[in-house]
């Protein structure tokens, strides 16, 4: 292709600009029409793309231009005249650029595979490519359109076991196939249904809409839903619209004809929604289907109707697919994703594809940063300053000073310690300052400490950084915290008494990766981060929350740590007996549920501990002796 | 003539045409077209502001009439089978294809497959095809009866076809011809990295390949044969057979920007075919976060052809050094060299510096499965100027994402040449069975293709590896193995316990009693009676590897797999599941062993001593996903399968060599038990094979051999163990749900 202005990175959005030309009548010189007139499909196709964002109507900015001759069906076009009435397009150049749509090629006898209108290099868009025809990466395989998609309305009928196994509903199939089907049918019985043309039928029933097995009349597409498979035969050509009808129908279609090109098979794949047989290997059908899983036979089903719906049961649909693969190969790195393309809604809302999805298990050396939100508490935050700084893996130490209103102490008295020691200060008292993704973490992990956690050891410390290098895309900490449905209030209740299971770390001592620091601030849903940042309260939940629906992973609670400010306080300290304040959470959770719309937190019932932890072994041979029982 | 001259040729003679303009049926205006001319810029209307395109007022004809499809279909008088043959016979040469080129008979019986030829006398074969070979034979899909065979690669090096090369090898031609087994090439794969020479480097490899396929890197997009060439990586004579390096990444930085945004260092061309890209880097490179260097210093006349450029270029080349560049990059350019692929790629890849390719017309390695697009950023070397605005524009979670997938591809396809060519297979034998082959997530995701073998299942969710993309929940049942190999003599005896103990699970489905003992099948009614079915298998040549045949029998996804004199609770049981279903993808269990380098011996050692640390699991008592059975059985090489049963020993090691260097993670413990053996705990079971003295020493030398035939130590080391939350902790016991672990 030429990269001319409107295909260059510069356009806006990374979108291609496709120009149409307009409407012209060519005649012969004795006034007989080179074609016919435009078709009602082709209309839609041209309104479709001019409603488009591709559409430019300037011709000058255009990247790709489409004809507005109509070449979908070859059977009625003549085809040197057709051939010189694009050569006469005024940007035509050899075909440069231009994009001609075609679903039935080829003529008889041999019915070639592509257009037979000689195009040069106009990129085709074809129904029924063999794979001698199509020019990979340039060309684009299409559908044929099924005229049943508009005309007759079908209800989505859900995946499960269905009447009969294999269906056959083509009505002029070759004798031959026909003979493969009849001997199907004979070995396996009732479980193959193979149709035909209704001989018999009064005049004013429409022939297209009824099917027959001897004398059993079937209707026409409705029939497609009682089968699990159905078979797509090759005819005169290669592209058949009954793959449109069995898709919609959610009937995995069985293809059989070879060296054929599946439509949009550049992006689509169709080993999720599709069986490609072999010819020759007609006669084993029957037992190539039914090694095939339960399972994966309603996958493919619930496969095969998406694919319908996204990429074949409108011309509109078919348009913008066509138009969207020829941009993204122009604009790769700006390209639609695979899970995109292929997965069906429910698939899409149910999945998760974690961001840091690399098994990798960062080297120690790197270290972690230490993060300590402090507002005034400076006696206590010195405590944990030096706490902190005893562990051998601590790289850095960054104090957010949070309080506006006073200054942070001098240097001088801050605590001396081994590792460098920032304090950044904020231009607002907000709790969200805690998760900012500072330029001063140069280390992947984080270590989120509350300023009056002064209890956890450097062992425990120590440990939980060995555990978070273990598990580098999972919220890592100490203070364990569940959710549960109430079924008497029907919502979520917090909980945060010792229990068998955890669901929720608490970021007061907890490790992460600096990514979520960047998710947390940029790419937090909804209002979450205002709302947190008003009500001074559920910032942790809310990072539990983002963590766990980006990753579908669980938290990992270590040590059995359960007292982190003062030795003498109860388990549940200070803050957490508030009753109001537990309302207050429980209300975060439901809050974040709904904007959510899922509950993404896992709940489990491990906690990680030293692999010799509580053993009857030499303490100081315990790589993390001083892990606190409480 | 005469149908030619009826037919108009429009305004350009400006003859006798007529041209109509129709817009919804009305003669409509020829502004349209003068519009068209002027740019629609110029104050000429639209027929409505938001539909540039005419809405037709009546209804328009339908494309096809309703019966023409049918009637077409009717009327074709060729039989498919008629059809089939004479493409197979027309379509040879450059438009073969697997329908036209490929006898899928022969890989009807047999499977896949994979002859070589042995190898002649004399015959010089380069290391990188003596890699290619043997990775080949050290494979399952390996025979050394061509009877057998469903693909046949030559015993002839055809990597390097550039004549001016030293390890051209001559008379290619006659040598290929006279094989009696060439059959004009027919299922032959042809493996090529370098073809055509100094000046035009055609592709042709230069003898004539009749119908075999190629496996060749810079191929052309031109002469690729889709679904029928494979495009190979372009891989240095020092590249690993076996193992390989990882990749670089060893964490993910946040911001993911390096100190430079876009390197190069390489040779510029200063004439002749590919010497136009790399002529005009000079013009991108800005000294700064855009470094492309070239040198003109190469070949023996460099000075004869050097332009103004080349001192200046030198210079700036000098000064950096290839590998910081490399590690310190967020874009890697690999433009075209001589041939359109070049070392810079594996480089970059290697390196997770996403690579920028400037090639165009190169089929990327492996097209036919791995989409490039998240991994790479595909240039056109026409835009050169417009790369570093770019790659610039590229969001910093596509960079994370592109640079996390360079590794993957690197370490499940590239990193050695075993992989290269057991990737090449495994395509191949993708197309010949077609309705079990892997789709795009498989070979896109990891653990990646190789691991993933279709034949398992057509089924995501059977796999361990796809809950979160597919959104499923992970399964809730197991089936319990219990690997007996003494004879049932009393009623008090530790398999009976431990059978009931894990029947009592609530997790469980089914118990399976694999019978490895050389005495008879204990009576039906010797078995305790269970809520759950307990089958009896009889392991036909009880040996070690049957304990982890795939039986059909097994119909949970999850296995518990035990030795019979293992001691465990059924709470035990309970707990170590649950943690499994947070793990699916590792050995979940309480036996933990660890392997270490022994620097005085030079080689691994393995140790049963209480440490700090873990990389084994034993599968004496583990739970993990059935696939591994599947994965043991197909995947692993007779070799290895053949000694552990020979040594009746070291199977657990070999499973847990496996599970680590697929899923590139340690497995897990559970709780603190340590003594899950009756032997271990004071009493006697004659048939122990941990008593045997020898045990210890087989078991390090399984170590060495597994972990050669890997190709590196697969194995990871884990500090934690999991416990049940509440364990040991000073709260009431009642409350806790797991307290029978306590009391051990």
């Amino acid at each position: 292709m030429c990269l001319w202005s409107g295909c260059q990175p510069t356009v806006p959005k990374n979108k291609i600009k496709v120009f149409i030309y307009s409407l012209k009548k060519y005649v012969d010189d004795s006034g007989v029409p080179v074609s016919n007139t435009i078709s009602r499909e082709y209309n839609e196709l041209l309104t479709a793309i001019s409603d488009s964002d591709y559409y430019t109507d300037d011709i000058t900015r255009a990247c790709l231009f489409v004809p507005s001759i109509d070449v979908l069906n070859q059977n009625t076009l003549r085809i040197k005249e057709t051939a010189q009435a694009l050569a006469q397009l005024s940007r035509w150049d050899r075909g440069t650029n231009h994009l001609l749509f075609n679903m039935l090629p080829g003529g008889p006898p041999d019915y070639n595979t592509a257009l037979d209108v000689p195009r040069d290099r106009a990129l085709l868009a074809g129904g029924g490519f063999s794979t001698w025809t199509y020019r990979q990466g340039y060309d684009v395989s299409i559908p044929v359109y099924s005229p049943l998609s508009a005309e007759v309305d079908l209800p989505e009928k859900g995946p499960g076991p269905r009447r009969y196994f294999l269906l056959s509903s083509q009505m002029a199939l070759h004798p031959e196939y026909r003979e493969e089907l009849g001997a199907l049918q004979a070995k396996h019985g009732e479980s193959v249904l193979v149709l035909d043309k209704c001989t018999n039928l009064s005049e004013d029933v429409l022939s297209v809409r009824k099917r027959c097995h001897e004398h059993q009349v079937f209707d026409y597409p409705q029939v497609l839903q009682e089968a699990t498979f159905c078979v797509v035969l090759r005819g005169a050509r290669l592209g058949q619209a009954v793959l449109s009808d069995v898709l919609r129908a959610g009937c995995v279609p069985v293809v059989i004809a070879d060296s054929y090109i599946l439509p949009f098979s550049e992006v689509l794949d169709w080993k999720r929604a599709s069986v490609v047989v072999p010819e020759e290997k007609m006669a084993d059908v029957y037992s190539i289907l039914q090694s095939i899983p339960q399972r994966q036979i309603e996958e493919m089903q619930r496969q095969a109707r998406w694919f319908w719906e996204a990429y074949f049961q409108s011309i509109k649909a078919i348009a913008l697919a066509t138009l969207q693969i020829i941009n993204d190969r122009i604009y790769p790195y700006a390209a639609i994703s695979y899970e995109e393309w292929n997965d069906p809604p429910t698939v899409k809302w149910g999945s998760v594809s974690n961001p840091l999805f690399l098994p990798l298990i960062p080297p120690q050396s790197q270290g972690f940063t230490a993060i300590v939100l402090t507002y005034d508490r400076v006696e206590s935050l010195f405590r944990v300053i030096t706490e902190v700084s005893k562990v051998p893996s601590l790289s850095k130490l960054l104090v957010v000073w949070n309080n506006q209103n006073k200054s942070p102490p001098e240097e001088s008295l801050w605590p001396k310690i081994r590792v460098p020691l920032k304090v950044v200060r904020t231009a607002e008292n907000k709790l969200s300052n805690r998760f900012f993704p500072y330029d001063e973490i140069e280390t992947e992990a984080v270590l989120a400490i509350d300023d009056d956690i002064i209890m956890l050891t450097s062992d425990e410390l120590q440990f939980g950084y060995e555990v978070w290098r273990e598990f580098p895309d999972r919220l890592v900490g100490y203070p364990g915290r569940l959710h549960l449905w109430d079924h008497e209030m029907s919502k979520w209740k917090y909980e945060s008494e010792w229990t068998n299971e955890v669901s929720m770390v608490l970021t007061g001592a907890a490790f992460y990766h600096k990514y979520f620091n960047y998710l947390y601030t940029y790419k937090m849903p909804g209002d979450i981060k205002n709302w947190v940042d008003a009500h001074m309260n559920c910032e942790d939940i809310a990072m539990n929350f983002l963590v766990a629906n980006v990753t579908g992973k669980a938290v990992i609670k270590v040590t059995p740590r359960k007292k982190f400010k003062c030795p003498e306080c109860t388990a549940i300290d200070g803050l957490s007996l508030d009753q109001t304040h537990m309302v207050e959470r429980s209300e975060c959770i439901n809050k974040f549920a709904s904007v959510f719309g899922t509950m993404p937190l896992k709940v489990v019932e491990h906690r990680a501990d030293p692999v010799l932890y509580k053993d009857d072994f030499p303490e100081k041979l315990k790589s993390f002796p001083n892990i606190g029982s409480l | 003539m005469q149908a030619k001259k009826r037919y108009f040729i429009l305004l350009s003679a400006g003859s006798c045409l007529a041209l109509l303009f129709y817009f919804g049926g009305l003669q409509f205006r020829a502004s349209r077209s003068r519009r068209e001319e002027h740019s629609g810029r110029n104050g000429l209307h639209h027929p409505s502001p938001d539909h540039f395109w005419p809405r037709f007022p009546d209804a328009l004809r339908p494309f096809v009439p309703w019966d023409q499809l049918e009637n077409e279909d009717s009327i074709v008088h060729i039989s498919p089978r008629q059809k089939r043959d004479a493409n197979s016979s027309i379509y040879k040469g450059k438009k073969c294809r697997m329908e036209s080129c490929f006898d899928f008979t022969l890989c009807k019986k047999n499977g896949f497959k994979v002859y070589v030829y042995p190898q002649q006398k004399g015959e010089k074969i380069a290391e990188s095809y003596q890699n290619i070979l043997a990775a080949i034979e050290g494979s399952r899909f390996y025979t050394s009866d061509p009877s057998q065979a469903c693909l046949f690669v030559l015993s002839l090096d055809t990597l390097d076809r550039d004549q001016l090369s030293p390890q051209y090898v001559h008379n290619l031609r006659s040598k290929v011809q006279s094989l009696h087994l060439w059959n004009n090439g027919r299922n032959h794969l042809i493996f090529n990295l370098y073809s055509g020479t100094w000046p035009d480097y055609t592709e042709d490899v230069g003898f004539d390949i009749g119908q075999a396929m190629l496996a060749k890197a810079s191929i052309s997009t031109e002469n690729f044969r889709p679904n029928f060439d494979v495009s190979i990586p372009l891989f240095s004579k020092d590249h690993p057979r076996t193992g390989g390096e990882r990749g670089f990444l060893k964490f993910n930085t946040i911001p993911p920007l390096r100190k430079y945004m876009l390197v190069f260092k390489g040779k510029r061309y200063l004439t002749g075919i590919g010497s136009d890209t790399r002529n005009a880097l000079y013009h991108v490179h800005n000294g700064e976060d855009v470094l492309l260097l070239t040198t003109c210093k190469h070949g023996k006349d460099w000075q004869k052809h050097k332009d103004s450029r080349c001192d200046r270029d030198n210079t700036e080349y000098e000064k950096y050094d290839y590998r910081e560049m490399l590690h310190n990059a967020t874009f890697c350019l690999v433009p075209r060299g001589r041939r359109l692929g070049s070392f810079r790629f594996l480089e970059a890849l290697q390196a997770a510096c996403v690579p920028v390719m400037l090639s165009n017309g190169w089929e990327l390695p492996f097209s036919e499965v791995i989409n490039w697009n998240q991994a790479a950023v595909i240039g056109d070397e026409r835009l050169l100027l417009q790369i570093p605005s770019t790659i610039r524009s590229i969001h910093q979670d596509k960079i994370l994402a592109l640079r996390q997938q360079t590794q993957f591809l690197w370490e499940a396809y590239f990193s050695s040449v075993e992989k290269i060519v057991l990737t090449t297979l495994e395509i191949i034998q993708d197309r010949i069975f077609k309705h079990i082959s892997r789709n795009s997530l498989i070979w896109n995701k990891h653990p990646g293709g190789l691991f993933v073998l279709p034949q398992y299942s057509s089924y995501l969710g059977d796999f361990p590896y796809y809950y979160a993309n597919l959104g499923l929940k992970p399964p809730s049942k197991f089936t319990a193995v219990i690997h007996a190999v003494t004879p049932l003599v009393s009623q008090s005896q530790p398999v009976l316990k431990l059978l009931m103990a894990a029947a009592k699970s609530q997790y469980c489905a089914q118990i399976i009693v694999l019978w490895n003992c050389d005495k008879p099948l204990p009576a039906k009614h010797r078995w305790p009676a269970t809520t759950v079915p307990v089958i009896v298998i009889e392991g036909e040549s009880k040996v070690m590897s049957s304990r982890f045949l795939p039986y059909d029998n097994i119909v949970t996804d999850a296995v518990l797999s035990l030795d019979e004199d293992t001691v465990l609770s059924t709470t035990e049981v309970d707990f170590a599941f649950t943690v499994w279903q947070s793990f699916p993808e590792r050995i979940v269990g309480y036996p933990a062993r660890s392997h270490f380098w022994d620097n005085s011996k030079e080689r691994w050692g393995y140790t049963s001593k209480w440490t700090n640390d873990y990389s084994m699991v034993l599968t004496g008592a583990a739970i993990y996903h059935k696939y591994y059975h599947y994965l043991y059985t197909h995947y692993l090489p007779a070799s290895l399968k053949n000694m552990v049963d020979q040594l009746a020993n070291c199977e657990d090691i070999l499973m847990n060599f496996l599970v680590s260097a697929v899923t590139k993670l340690p497995p897990i413990k559970v709780t603190q038990k340590k003594q899950y053996k009756e032997t271990m705990m004071g009493q006697t079971s004659r048939a122990s094979r941990w008593a045997d003295p020898d045990h210890f020493a087989q078991r390090q030398s399984c170590m060495n051999t597994f972990a050669s035939w890997f190709g590196y130590m697969p194995l990871i080391h884990s500090q934690m163990r999991l416990d049940p939350v509440l364990f040991k902790d000073q709260v009431s016991i009642l409350r806790k749900k797991y307290r029978d672990i306590e009391r051990l």
